[in-house]
């Protein structure tokens, strides 16, 4: 029975029941590429969604998973890394994922085969890619070098290079500078480079008084949540952080301490945390995926997050080119995930895709070491307009940082490690 | 085809279809329950995977909860009735049909 008699079976059935279902196509093989917010939280709910029919195998390099959100505690000290580090041996044997830790090499689209670092291949009915980003170390002279030496890191990926920035930040002397440079929108974690000024300015302001944080940043203004974060700084650091828009680093000069930018004077600082423009995960750019933003980002279908230009190829996350006030978070990455994992199955089970799929953001930013703010969002597909707009009249912020909302990011934090983990 | 012999075709593939959905206890895919389970997911980076929520969280476990009363508090979060710090935010982007089937999913989940 070949894959066509197998829809006409499940067809037969919905005409039986009266109301459309079916069996999803037993055997079919779902790769998924990356474990992250949106790559372990697709892989469970492909499992889930399917009643445990389809298989799901997960390629992901690391074996722990380390959070971004929650990773600007530990550079304030207030948080250790093992705290927002999660293995991936729960999420394989609670729904029966197949686990590859490698890195995906090569994906052939026509074929439906991806090529692994190791030298095996894997064959896909359908592939979900969730790549994350790629830092365009080009994009900022010298910074790739700086990077290699260790001097100017950007731990804009959480992990050892986190503990790394933290460590530098301990041998600052009181009196010194952390800079901060951030490159104009999009990037990943649009409250990130603010959240992070708080959390080193919450620690140079206990350990370090006399330092300085500079925020350096090449847009108009803070990128998210703006008179949150102006209030903060103005009524918990005023002494401390300094913010300076329109300041786009052009190149860094490891050895004098120096960013150079595009028209403002140079700025000298003990610590430079260097941003550089962002990109669709390399992988998704040489499968030639990232079609969009001058190939920077991927298109793809709202409605499933098929790619736009590879058939049964979904990219989610903070890849692909964002629909209107879509951030990149893992939170929205892991409703991407959800809309995606949905679709597939109901491909693979000849059934209609949602034609209403809803997505939910929510993003906390500690601004200490336990008081929190928010902006939160939902979003639903529009279908005349191909693309998800913000409900009307939803969302928004903290009225100030509270102790409550701090309690409420931990326990968001635990629930979405869970959900996509566990 | 007459009418019994279109029953019988069909009855054959769905046997067959059943045959080989396994030997077992898979269950069909329902459509409207995809799209119902899709719209709970966007509850659970909160809420934890179908309402289950983590230990000692902050904001409450919402599987096995009676309808009426999560459809009240939603509706409630909606109106502005029910204050919050984020809820208020979240449920205006829900229609009232909506949350009406959040709250019977919910409900349906084993605590």
């Amino acid at each position: 029975m070949d894959r066509r008699d197998f829809l006409k079976a499940g067809a037969a059935l919905t005409l039986l029941s009266g109301t459309a279902s079916a069996f999803a196509m037993r055997g079919a093989k779902v790769v998924v590429i990356g474990g992250g917010y949106g790559g372990a939280t697709a892989a469970k709910y492909i499992r889930l969604l399917s009643g445990y029919t389809l298989d799901v195998t997960l390629v992901e390099p690391d074996k722990e998973f380390v959070s971004c959100p929650l990773s600007n505690l530990v550079l304030g000290g207030s948080r250790k890394l093992t705290d927002i580090s999660r293995s991936y041996a729960t999420l394989s044997r609670h729904h029966g994922i197949t686990m590859v830790h490698d890195l995906a090499a090569s994906i052939d689209t026509r074929a439906r085969i991806v090529k692994l670092a190791g030298g095996s291949t894997l064959s896909y009915d359908k592939l979900v890619l969730s790549p994350g980003i790629d830092l365009n170390m080009g994009s900022i002279e010298g910074l790739a070098e700086s990077q290699a030496s260790g001097q100017i890191l950007q731990a804009w990926k959480a992990g050892p290079e986190t503990l790394a920035l933290r460590r530098q930040l301990e041998a600052m002397p009181d009196g010194g500078v952390y800079a901060i440079a951030i490159p104009e929108a999009p990037f990943r974690c649009p409250p990130g480079p603010y959240e992070r000024a708080c959390q080193v300015a919450w620690y140079l302001k206990n350990f370090k008084p006399k330092s300085k944080v500079l925020v350096l940043d090449a847009n108009q203004d803070i990128v998210s949540k703006p008179a949150l974060f102006k209030k903060v700084w103005e009524e918990q650091y005023k002494s401390i952080i300094e913010y300076r828009n329109q300041h786009k680093a052009m190149a860094v000069s490891p050895k004098d301490g120096l960013i150079k930018f595009d028209v403002q004077d140079d700025v000298k600082a003990n610590v430079i945390n260097a941003l550089p423009q962002m990109r669709a995960g390399k992988i998704a750019l040489q499968t030639g995926l990232a079609n969009m933003a001058n190939n920077r980002w991927c298109g793809v279908n709202y409605q499933s997050f098929e790619s736009s230009v590879a058939n049964d190829v979904f990219v989610i996350g903070d890849a692909i080119q964002v629909a209107q006030l879509m951030p990149k978070s893992g939170h929205m990455a892991n409703n991407h995930a959800k809309v995606a994992a949905a679709a597939v199955v109901a491909q693979l089970s000849g059934l209609d895709i949602n034609p209403a799929p809803m997505l939910t953001n929510t993003c906390y930013s500690y601004v200490d070491d336990r008081h929190v703010i928010h902006v939160a969002s939902v979003h639903e597909y529009v279908a005349a307009e191909q693309t998800f707009k913000v409900v009307q009249g939803s969302g928004g912020f903290s009225t100030g940082p509270t102790e409550l909302e701090g309690r409420h990011a931990n326990t968001w934090a635990r629930s979405i490690w869970a959900d996509m983990l566990e | 085809m007459n009418h019994h012999s279109l029953t019988a075709t069909l009855l054959g593939s769905a046997m067959l279809a059943l045959a080989l959905s396994t030997a077992s206890t898979a269950l069909a895919i329902d459509q409207q329950t995809l799209y119902t389970q899709s719209l709970a997911a966007t509850c659970a980076n909160c809420h934890g995977t179908q309402g289950k929520g983590v230990p000692e969280g902050s904001v409450p476990k919402l599987a096995g909860l009676t309808a009426d009363y999560l459809e009240a508090q939603m509706k409630a979060f909606k109106s502005g009735e029910r204050q919050a710090t984020i809820m208020h935010q979240l449920a205006r982007g829900y229609s009232d049909e909506q949350l009406r089937a959040l709250a019977a999913y919910f409900a349906s989940q084993k605590p």
